[in-house]
């Protein structure tokens, strides 16, 4: 009788400490202005992007020659390019590309990135090739990298997303590493192996839940780089090829038309630092929404690697 | 010292080698190999079998490797496909500006962020504080090549202040020489001095805080002194830092943005160099620049020892 009504008690006790925790959470959520301001203006881009067709009346490859070029209006709301189409609208197609060249690149790097980090943690061998590999491979600056590889590829959307792939893993793969190499060492993990578990089940069961909100975090950051990085690579020719648009490709156009058409420049590149300055402060956010210890976002070390 | 040095060069090699390894595979990723891409779809097997062996492209891949990391080590990067030089001859006509570019640029970033970045720590909480870390967030949001067209809108467009393309050379005076760069100088330094500014700030932050501080205050030494000899000078490592990984994105930045001003730095000479798919060209600049990066973060490590002698490098 009595053990049935303890645990009943601690059953109920453990109900509303984790509803605690969910309103303590919440609340730390909307008291971290970084976190908010990034969340609520990525949200608002991401929604322009995915709700794009619907948001406008015009075609983003319609050529129409009369309408070259001209200032924004009512019916152009910012304006159009050098072929007379609709920036708005290719703005909103590009948005579709630029974020989710990103959001893939980002994804796949971490999932890579955890995957190289965590095994090259807890097996020797393997983390002397494998971290050789990433020294060699972060030592090469970034975008030449990646500018090297679109080369070789070829400009179009798929090369972007595996050479910038191959461009971020190793950072990640790093900070992943760096900080198994610390959940290793803990008591809770020697009791696990103690008890026998294998290194497979510590890895998955353990090790890998423990790494991400490090690895959330640097992804945010990766997020914002690929969208630059995507951005400069379209904008030198080498990223997504015309007529489909990207903020980077219709800023390369606008080089050529800069003394007639201010537009062409100001609002892709106003698109491109609002998703990079939301993505920035998520990531910061984040950082101090997971890890309480850390106090503040005031230092720069986080982006070690700036591309262009 | 010396042991250190040799065994921080010891370790470049393996870096050294994937580097080169990796520059060596992308030449074979091309799809159809580089023969066939540079020839076109008419070209003959001869042509192709022609421009492989002209190339090094013959033979088993490790032999290729090991000739060409051979004729690497002993300063000789190939001849340009297409240009009637060697890659070495064309790196050395081309670097000029473009370490020109990215000394005037560390110069503008070090001239903003480290006031800036006293400023904003001293100032901690205020409003001051907060603007310069606001702005230097937006910096950082901010890609360079972003930042140099709006320049290039504002100054050269709307104001006509400055030329916005060309470049002279120092040779023919240094005033015209500093006209031509000022603008990509700036769009590169600024987008750095945010993240210089934001370490500096932390930094001192971490410093000010310090029993020292207090003690050189209650002595009665002035806020300056306090500031610039007592602070900063123990605030200054990990700036010292981030400045060499500055410099090196300085020097890749400048790639992007010497396309916009038309400055004929390696910029410029790698992007012609994609557009006619001058393979070894690209390998070698590259290789060069991605040296240059290794070579000044080395270098910052050394420096370690020189401004802090309580950094012993030698021993662990």
């Amino acid at each position: 009788m009595e053990i049935t009504e303890s645990k009943e008690y601690i059953a109920d006790l453990s109900k509303r400490m984790r509803k605690e925790q969910r309103g303590l959470s919440r609340r730390r959520f909307f008291s971290n202005p970084a976190l908010v301001a990034g969340a609520a203006i990525f949200v608002v881009l991401a929604a322009l992007a995915a709700l794009g067709p619907w948001l406008t009346s015009f075609d983003p490859y319609a050529m129409k020659v009369t309408e070259r070029l001209k200032a924004p209006s009512a019916l152009h709301l910012l304006g159009t390019d050098e072929f007379g189409r609709d920036l708005f609208t290719r703005l909103l197609y590009g948005a579709r590309v630029s974020i989710s060249v990103g959001l893939i690149v980002a994804a796949l790097s971490s999932f890579l990135g955890l995957l190289i980090g965590v095994y090259a943690s807890f097996y020797k061998t393997l983390d002397h090739v494998l971290m050789r590999i990433c020294d060699g491979l972060v030592a090469i600056p970034g975008i030449l990298l990646a500018i090297a590889l679109m080369a070789a590829l070829g400009a179009s959307a798929l090369n972007v997303v595996i050479a910038l792939t191959i461009v971020f893993t190793p950072n990640i793969a790093r900070v992943v590493r760096s900080s198994a190499l610390v959940i290793k060492e803990q008591t809770y993990i020697e009791a696990m192996r103690a008890q026998g578990a294998s290194n497979t089940r510590i890895i998955w069961a353990h090790i890998i839940p423990n790494t991400l909100s490090p690895l959330l975090v640097q992804a945010t950051f990766v997020f914002a780089e690929a969208i630059i990085s995507e951005a400069a690579l379209s904008f030198l020719g080498a990223g997504i090829p015309a007529p489909e648009p990207s903020w980077g490709n219709i800023l390369q156009a606008s080089k050529l038309v800069i003394y007639k058409a201010w537009w062409m420049v100001v609002f892709p590149g106003v698109a491109i630092v609002l998703s990079v300055l939301s993505l920035n402060l998520l990531g910061d956010g984040l950082r101090d929404w997971l890890d309480p210890r850390v106090k503040g976002s005031g230092n720069g070390t986080k982006r070690k690697w700036r591309k262009a | 010292m010396l042991a250190y040095i040799a065994k921080r060069l010891l370790s470049l090699i393996p870096v050294l080698f994937v580097v080169t390894a990796a520059l060596f595979l992308i030449i074979h990723i091309t799809p159809g190999g580089p023969a066939s891409s540079i020839l076109g779809m008419e070209a003959s097997a001869e042509e192709i079998a022609a421009l492989n062996k002209e190339l090094g492209l013959d033979g088993p891949i490790l032999t290729q490797y090991t000739n060409w990391i051979g004729k690497v080590l002993q300063g000789d990067l190939g001849n340009s496909i297409f240009m009637k030089q060697s890659v070495a001859q064309a790196i050395k006509e081309h670097i000029g500006p473009t370490l020109s570019l990215a000394i005037i640029a560390q110069a503008i970033a070090i001239a903003l962020a480290i006031p800036f970045g006293i400023l904003a720590a001293y100032k901690r909480g205020t409003a001051a504080d907060y603007t310069l870390m606001g702005v230097s967030l937006m910096g950082m949001a901010v890609p360079g090549f972003l930042l140099a067209l709006f320049l290039v809108l504002l100054f050269g467009v709307k104001l006509q202040w400055l030329p916005v393309a060309g470049y002279a050379e120092l040779g023919k005076g240094l005033g015209d020489h500093l006209k031509h760069l000022i603008l990509p100088g700036i769009s590169l330094g600024t987008i750095q001095a945010a993240l210089i500014a934001r370490m500096t700030r932390s930094s001192m932050l971490e410093v000010l805080n310090l029993n020292f501080i207090k003690t050189a205050r209650s002595k009665g030494v002035t806020e300056a002194k306090v500031l610039f000899k007592h602070a900063f000078r123990n605030a200054f490592l990990p700036i010292l830092t981030v400045l060499g990984q500055t410099f090196g994105t300085l020097v890749t930045g400048a790639v992007v943005v010497e396309g916009i001003f038309n400055i004929p730095g390696l910029g410029q000479l790698i992007l012609n160099s994609i557009a006619r798919r001058d393979y070894t060209v690209i390998q070698g600049v590259v290789l060069i620049v991605t040296l240059i990066y290794v070579v000044i973060n080395l270098l910052i490590d050394l420096l370690y020892g020189v401004v802090d002698p309580r950094v012993r490098l030698d021993r662990k």
